[in-house]
């Protein structure tokens, strides 16, 4: 019998392919002269924090692996391949070789069906990972050299509406917190969405001219304030009753369901997150946010 | 290949991957597979030099996206239906048709790009569509976004770059909605025999829909795209666009030959396989009253 796994910390950890590109790593094929440096020292905050940490496994849950059906989760032990952003390929063309917990996303998978919810293992090899996923575990860990578990998001608050995907990932949060402890690993887990996520519709010639950027609107900025303010005060089980109004008023990315699950996973946490960081990406609002879980 | 360019007809298509990696599962499935076959034997004794393809599989967010790779190449995997298989392509680019369409975009006021990049991911509908139909890449073809935040005015302004590209080329162009009608799949799985179109009020707007198609009422359609949205649609954007990109192409009118070779149900979305041929006599000349923008003003703020 393995001792009992944890949930180590959880982390809203927003994928804008922009902080990739305007890291420069040797993955990702453009080059950038700068850019977004506020959101990407907070992914630098975030990393030394993680550092002091021990873990196994990253868990990703990602709005860019949008499935109708259930939930999915990656089934192949290596994937090795080239992600273009559809939306920003000038941005974001990224050679990724990585390595899936396979067993881990077995038990995850295992544990939400044993639950009632609708899932499926991915096994084609020639999948190709979504940028989302990416995105965030490269910003959380570049060296990659944690394997990670991806799992898709359902399309529920389109296909019926906001309370209806966030009943079910709640439960899918749950499920992943048992799985978790009966593996007997030590998990972070990642949320990979934005906040407010309204974009602008051009860009500018230099993508990275920070005289550009901004948030898109003041009523979107307000309501990051708002969830952000609640996340300081460990306040998020009222973050989970505001989520549908955030969702629709903000066009926020967490119609995806991956806060919702994180928050969750985490017990809907009353104790203060940790802001690494805030900032605008083409409109869009980001924060990089950890919880770390009580000894 | 004449002086002025033209659209000989345009073409509605279903993009979901059952209909190529296994019809023989579904009678129906099999039945958009003939259909497939059936228009393109028929297409392959025309005179058509191009297929420009409109694809609500394609979001974009940074205005209009137009693919322009020469040949673009992959092994495509759904992110839904990944365990069917995966699916090889090569395609052949008009990068020149692709270019024309991009500068009379911009010169329209639409913020727009082609997109020339290896392994950029052509989306599920138009490998389908394109692998069936275009097998052997005889024809090149152009692929178009569907802008998240587009609305209808900007939508026709699109529209209507491509028909201005298609006009200056030279060429015989066919312009292609890709596109399901109602789009709710199953959320739950179900064995392929089971499948049908996923309520009641879905298949009656699809048949209305049909119905006007056939009627060869492309206008009229256009202009219920909006209450096909709210009726028959997942609102996964902010509107039913591709009829109203379809109608700019060909011509904001309802003087059509509209002909359905197919329709059945895949996975619970309303799957139709339609032509549209511009002819001499209106099916009927209703009233619309919208406006008919020839250039594209500012963005409305539109949320998706």
């Amino acid at each position: 019998m393995p001792n009992k796994g944890k949930i180590v910390a959880g982390v809203l950890a927003p994928h804008p392919p922009h902080l990739v590109y305007a890291e420069n790593p040797p993955q990702n094929e453009p080059r950038a002269e700068c850019g977004w440096e506020n959101l990407r020292w907070a992914y630098e905050r975030l990393r030394k924090s993680l550092s002091h940490l021990d873990y196994d496994v990253l868990v990703v849950h990602s709005p860019h692996w949008r499935t109708q059906v259930g939930t999915h989760f990656l089934g192949v032990e290596k994937f090795s391949s080239l992600s273009v952003d559809p939306v920003f390929p000038n941005l974001f063309r990224y050679h990724y070789d990585l390595a899936v917990d396979v067993s881990l996303a077995q038990q995850i998978h295992d544990q939400a069906e044993k639950e009632g919810l609708t899932v499926k293992m991915m096994k084609n090899p020639h999948f190709r990972i979504d940028y989302g996923t990416i995105i965030s575990c490269h910003m959380t860990n570049p060296t990659w050299d944690k394997p990670i578990v991806g799992i898709s998001s359902n399309g529920a608050a389109r296909y019926f509406n906001m309370e209806v995907l966030q009943a079910e990932m709640l439960r899918l949060g749950e499920a992943t917190r048992k799985a978790i402890e009966d593996s007997g690993k030590k998990a972070v887990l990642l949320a990979s969405n934005s906040l407010s996520h309204r974009h602008f519709t051009v860009e500018g010639e230099v993508p990275e001219d920070m005289s550009r950027e901004h948030i898109s609107n003041h009523n979107q900025y307000l309501w990051d304030m708002k969830i952000i303010d609640l996340m300081k005060k460990g306040k998020t089980e009222e973050i989970l009753s505001i989520m549908s109004d955030f969702t629709e008023t903000a066009t926020a990315e967490t119609d995806g369901g991956s806060l919702s699950w994180l928050l969750s996973a985490l017990k809907i946490p009353k104790y203060p997150a940790e802001i690494h960081g805030y900032g605008s990406v083409i409109g869009t609002g980001n924060a990089v946010v950890e919880w770390r879980t009580p000894l | 290949m004449s002086s002025t360019g033209k659209s000989p007809f345009g073409l509605v298509l279903p993009g979901l991957p059952q209909i190529l990696l296994c019809p023989e599962k579904n009678p129906g499935w099999e039945k958009l597979f003939l259909a497939f076959q059936q228009l393109r034997s028929e297409m392959e004794t025309q005179s058509i030099d191009g297929l420009i393809l409109y694809s609500t599989y394609w979001p974009s967010v940074i205005g209009h996206q137009i693919q322009s790779y020469p040949e673009p190449q992959w092994t495509h995997v759904d992110d839904e239906f990944h365990d069917l298989g995966s699916i090889p392509y090569h395609f052949r680019v008009d990068s020149d048709l692709a270019q024309t369409i991009n500068e009379q975009a911009k010169a329209r006021g639409l913020h727009s790009r082609t997109v020339s990049y290896k392994g950029f991911p052509i989306d599920t509908g138009c490998v389908v569509a394109l692998k069936l139909l275009n097998p052997d890449n005889r024809w090149p073809v152009v692929i178009v976004s569907s802008n998240v935040y587009a609305d209808r005015a900007e939508t026709i302004v699109f529209g209507k770059a491509a028909k201005g590209a298609i006009e200056s080329s030279g060429k015989n162009i066919v312009p292609i909605i890709i596109t399901s009608l109602s789009n709710r799949l199953h959320t739950h799985w179900i064995r392929p025999e089971e499948d049908h179109i996923h309520s009641l009020k879905d298949q009656e707007w699809n048949q209305k829909i049909l119905e006007f198609l056939s009627a060869g009422r492309l206008e009229d359609v256009s202009q219920l795209s909006r209450q096909f949205h709210r009726e028959a649609r997942v609102p996964k954007v902010a509107n039913f666009k591709p009829f109203w990109w379809l109608a700019s192409v060909l011509g904001q009118n309802n003087f059509y030959t509209g002909r359905i070779y197919e329709y059945q149900p895949v996975f619970g979305s309303g799957a139709a396989i339609i032509s549209l041929t511009p002819s001499d006599r209106a099916a009927r000349d209703l009233e619309f009253d919208e406006n008919d923008p020839e250039k594209f003003l500012g963005e409305r703020q539109v949320i998706s």
